[in-house]
């Protein structure tokens, strides 16, 4: 199935999505990695608020290249997920919907993606320039000093993804290979 | 014998344009095995995606955008002719290229200057650089930038002589099923065998330095090259780990000698992006 989204995104809106649909995501995007990640970290720690409303926020993993002049963004392709694990869950309880990435997650991960009604979501690994061209607009609102790693608040039109963890428990990761394997061995007795 | 004058600029220069070439352009023989693969490819989610992966490289070219964000870490690799010598300081000579290519080539700047203090240095270096004293006058440039999704799923053992090459396809093998989806699949494998534990490790980043259609010249090491693609590719990761049969592009071995009570073997794992460019000065 192929879905099309806007953010904010509510629990009504990811309750169909099953790994493997297509998603066409549109609206705001925050951006965050490893260093902007921790930084967050520290602020909830010191019960600060965030630089943006995680309700119904979706995230997406990516460090971009600098932008030409004239263009929105450089290359803009997920970076592996699994790195920010540590930081998700607690994301998650308070309102992250949707993150945007690619790679595995931790068991705990996939645990409050199910209890919280959320969603991961597969860009294209290694795309930078493809996935560029879903956004158009990009402005750091945090840290600037962490260069590619700043917050970016980016506007996405029919951004293409793919759903790797929805909230019933599927995993794409593990039922996109299986699939495959079992129709290999069908082939294999025929 | 006549000795070979080499200025400090021109190498700089040679490894501006590398760093530019490499990021955007994916080598001949990568694309041509990508190429192969959507044709081999019988699942449909996996020949889709391949696609897209193969528009990413248009996109790239159309609008001088690097192919990855990941523009890596500038991995230079000298082969410099024993009978050369470089006017200047060839290491910040390397390093000012890659600072160059980087900052005007719009390329991400991915290098913390300390480990554990973490703050970038800004403009991509240092380079990592490997030099190689070989016979002639002649110096070979290769710059490969080395994205971190891949480097970071790449694994180190030091097996016992008694596990044997069942032993060393045992452990290419857990290492792919361990990076699964990570490493932005398809894949591409080097493997060092032998040498000592630093020496394995350097094989096997070199072995990625190699052409996918250009097999190790030693033929058993040839076949196990071969066995080991076929292996890869019947766990049934697939591009992206999303399942299908082209979880790997080549595999690519480097041997060496090693002690009789040793037998490291590491796996360098690189990306559907594996960028490598050269020039001959």
């Amino acid at each position: 199935m192929q879905y099309h989204l806007t953010t904010p995104l509510s629990k009504q809106d990811l309750a169909p999505l099953r790994a493997g649909d297509t998603v066409l995501l549109s609206g705001v995007v925050y951006t965050a990695r490893d260093a902007a990640h921790g930084r967050m970290a520290e602020l909830l720690d010191a019960g600060k608020p965030l630089p943006f409303d995680l309700k119904g926020a979706a995230i997406y993993y990516v460090g971009p290249t600098p932008e030409r002049p004239g263009q929105v963004i450089g290359a803009a392709g997920p970076t592996t997920a699994g790195r920010m694990d540590r930081y998700t869950p607690r994301l998650l309880d308070l309102g992250l919907a949707c993150m945007i990435g690619k790679g595995k997650r931790s068991a705990q991960v996939k645990e409050s993606v199910v209890k919280n009604g959320a969603v991961y979501l597969a860009a294209l690994g290694g795309a930078g320039a493809l996935m560029a061209a879903s956004i158009q607009s990009c402005e750091i609102i945090a840290w600037p000093d962490l260069g590619c790693e700043a917050v970016r608040r980016l506007v996405v039109r029919d951004m293409p993804l793919t759903v790797l963890l929805d909230a019933q428990g599927g995993d794409l990761y593990e039922s996109g290979p299986a699939a495959y394997l079992q129709s290999m061995e069908r082939e294999d007795g025929a | 014998m006549k000795i070979r004058e080499l200025k400090g600029e021109a190498i700089t220069e040679a490894v501006r344009q590398l760093c530019l070439q490499a990021n955007r352009t994916l080598p001949a023989d990568v694309k041509a095995a990508m190429d192969q693969a959507i044709r081999a490819e019988p699942w449909p989610l996996a020949r889709q995606t391949l696609g897209l992966l193969e528009e990413n490289l248009g996109a790239a070219a159309q609008k001088e955008l690097p192919i990855c964000q990941d523009t890596g870490m500038a991995c230079v690799f000298i082969e410099l002719g024993q009978d050369v010598h470089v006017d200047g300081d060839l290491t910040a000579a390397v390093d000012e290229g890659v600072r160059r290519g980087y900052t005007e080539g719009y390329l991400r700047k991915s290098i913390t200057g300390d480990p554990l203090q973490r703050k970038n240095t800004e403009d991509n270096t240092p380079a990592f650089l490997t030099l190689h004293l070989v016979p002639g006058d002649r110096c070979r440039i290769t710059v490969a930038p080395k994205g971190a999704g891949s480097e970071n799923m790449s694994r180190l053992g030091m097996l016992k002589p008694a596990d044997g090459v069942q032993g060393v396809r045992d452990f290419v093998l857990e290492t792919v099923r361990l990076a699964g989806s990570n490493p932005c699949p398809p894949i591409v494998l080097g493997v060092g065998v032998g040498g000592s534990f630093d020496h394995c490790a350097a094989l096997a980043k070199r072995a990625l330095l190699r052409p996918l259609d250009t097999p190790n010249p030693d033929p058993y090491y040839a076949a196990l090259e071969k066995e080991l693609l076929q292996a890869v590719n019947a766990l049934g990761i697939g591009p992206q780990g999303f399942g299908g049969a082209t979880t790997c592009l080549g595999v690519s071995i480097e041997q060496a000698p090693t002690h009789v009570a040793c037998l490291p073997v590491a796996v360098n794992i690189s990306c559907h992006v594996t960028r490598r460019a050269s020039v001959v000065l």
